[in-house]
């Protein structure tokens, strides 16, 4: 062959190698078509083991009783016994090793969630006793006077009544 | 005459366009075609929202941003929760202030650039809260878009993300009709709810669904007959949001109003 061909020929060639080789080095082995096929299986298979290996931090409160069972029978006879430990105390991890002192949110923005009034008479909302969180002893934690954990019969309201 | 920087410039050009569709090259295997039809597993996740029994106390947000590394402070959520008021005079006002992190705690209607928007007791016809998430969707548009494979579907019909493929087009954020992807603030690539691929994966539930006071969020396995979650999409009156986009979403809503978009 005449050398003016063959020269492009072999430039050419060299490029295709390289590129196949650099493409064989960034794309991962495992990425491909895999079980939800052309449309919408191409992915690095790999990926789906790392989500997996996700840490959980929510642990939720079926361990908590075993420690701390006066607080579970209390809450456990209470209206609010629907609530997981969990959404006052934060995510549990590790405890009792971490976080080492566990939380405890007294924030009023975390009772005023469910108990700032909203008039909606149709929604399960507004059949939730509501008070209003501007008025409703604006300078105190609601668990000075509130007992969280039962905030029904031996809470602080009946001894102001009283 | 072509000369020879021309030459080695368009081949570099022409070569390159080649290689990027290579694997399109692969041999086409019916059976796979098969699986993209139907699916195999045993397993595939869909959601159950019960809209009559939210009260829009945002534990499923906050729990969903903790587990999931959302930063807490930022607008954007995987999960969130809207509020619609719809007033006698045929108006509807909806609102999700940051995402209902901290749920509901005025009357007050966030209508972004035209303010708080108050409305009276008395003015208020009907209002209700409805949790929103991905939708898992069986026909995913946004992962139709996505031009690298950085996003796809599981077996078990959950739609991911993976962070180190994702070149951050936006194609996706774009393509997804229920606005359910965004940003991540800090990894900077798309994001969106996986039903907690990595408890559902554990035979736990996701963070949202345990956080739910109130059973409003419920997750379950479609081929499992007897799972309490598929009983209820069989056999009650389920909906799903923007059925007319063909997508297939797999989280199903009871008690959906017809003013929810
Ligand atoms: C293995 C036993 C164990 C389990 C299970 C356990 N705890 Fe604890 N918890 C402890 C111990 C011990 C402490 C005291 C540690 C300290 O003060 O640092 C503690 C402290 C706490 C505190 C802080 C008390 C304070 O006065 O600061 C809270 C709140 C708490 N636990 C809630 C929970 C919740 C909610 C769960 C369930 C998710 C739970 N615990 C599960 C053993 C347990
Ligand atoms: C409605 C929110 C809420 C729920 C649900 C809740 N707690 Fe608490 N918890 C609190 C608050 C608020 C305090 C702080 C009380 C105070 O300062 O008087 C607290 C305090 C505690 C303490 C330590 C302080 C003490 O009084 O000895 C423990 C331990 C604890 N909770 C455990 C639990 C466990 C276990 C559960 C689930 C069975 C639970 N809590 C559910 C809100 C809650
Ligand atoms: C998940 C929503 C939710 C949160 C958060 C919540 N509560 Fe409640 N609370 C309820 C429900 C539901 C009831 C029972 C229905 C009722 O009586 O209104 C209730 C009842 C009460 C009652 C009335 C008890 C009675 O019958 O006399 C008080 C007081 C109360 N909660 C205080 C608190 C305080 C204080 C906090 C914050 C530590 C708090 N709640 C957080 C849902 C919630
Ligand atoms: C200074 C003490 C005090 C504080 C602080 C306080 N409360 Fe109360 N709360 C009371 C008393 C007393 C009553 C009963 C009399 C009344 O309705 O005012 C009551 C009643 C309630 C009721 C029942 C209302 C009804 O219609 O039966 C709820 C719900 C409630 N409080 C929630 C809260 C929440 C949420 C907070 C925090 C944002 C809070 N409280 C803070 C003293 C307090």
């Amino acid at each position: 062959m005449k050398n003016h061909v063959l020269r492009p020929l072999i430039v050419v060639g060299v490029i295709v190698a390289s590129m196949l080789v650099a493409r064989a080095i960034v794309v991962p082995s495992d990425f491909g078509v895999h079980e939800r096929g052309y449309m919408y299986g191409w992915h690095r298979l790999s990926n789906e083991q790392e989500w997996k290996a996700v840490q959980v931090r929510y642990k939720t409160s079926a361990g908590c009783p075993r420690c701390h069972p006066d607080k579970a029978a209390d809450l456990a006879n209470s209206p609010h016994n629907i609530i997981s430990c969990e959404n006052c105390h934060g995510p549990a991890l590790e405890h009792p090793k971490d976080p080492a002192g566990y939380f405890i949110d007294r924030s009023r923005t975390l009772c005023i969630r469910c108990h700032a009034k909203l008039p909606y008479g149709n929604t399960p909302r507004g059949r939730i006793r509501g008070i209003d969180p501007d008025k409703h002893y604006v300078q105190a934690e609601c668990v000075m006077c509130h007992i969280p954990h039962n905030p029904k019969p031996t809470n602080q309201k009946q001894e102001v009544k009283s | 005459m072509i000369s020879r920087r021309e030459f080695c410039h368009k081949a570099v050009i022409a070569v390159g366009g080649i290689m990027i569709p290579l694997t399109a090259l692969e041999l086409f295997d019916p059976r796979r075609l098969a699986a993209e039809k139907g699916g195999s597993g045993t397993t595939r996740w869909a959601f159950l929202v019960d809209a009559h029994k939210c009260v829009g106390c945002g534990f499923c947000v906050k729990s969903c941003k903790i587990e999931n590394q959302t930063p807490y402070d930022s607008n954007v959520s995987r999960t969130w929760v809207e509020r619609y008021v719809v007033t006698k005079d045929g108006n509807t006002y909806i609102d999700s202030p940051k995402a209902c992190r901290d749920g509901f705690t005025t009357t007050k209607i966030d209508q972004n650039h035209q303010g708080m928007k108050d409305i009276r007791t008395e003015d208020v016809a009907k209002a209700f809260f409805v949790p929103k998430l991905c939708n898992q969707c069986d026909n995913p548009p946004c992962v139709q878009v996505c031009p690298v494979g950085a996003t796809y579907q599981t077996e078990d019909g959950v739609v991911l993300v993976d962070r180190s493929w994702c070149i951050g087009c936006g194609y996706c954020v774009m393509g997804c009709p229920y606005g359910v992807r965004f940003f991540h603030p800090e990894h900077h690539v798309a994001e969106k709810c996986n039903f907690c691929y990595h408890r559902i994966t554990k035979g736990m539930k996701t963070a949202c669904v345990d956080a739910c006071p109130f059973g409003a969020r419920r997750i379950g396995n479609l081929r499992d007959k007897d799972d309490p979650v598929t009983k209820v999409i069989m056999t009650e009156r389920v909906n799903v949001l923007k059925e007319e986009y063909g997508t297939k979403p797999q989280v199903f809503y009871l008690g959906l109003s017809m003013e929810v978009k």
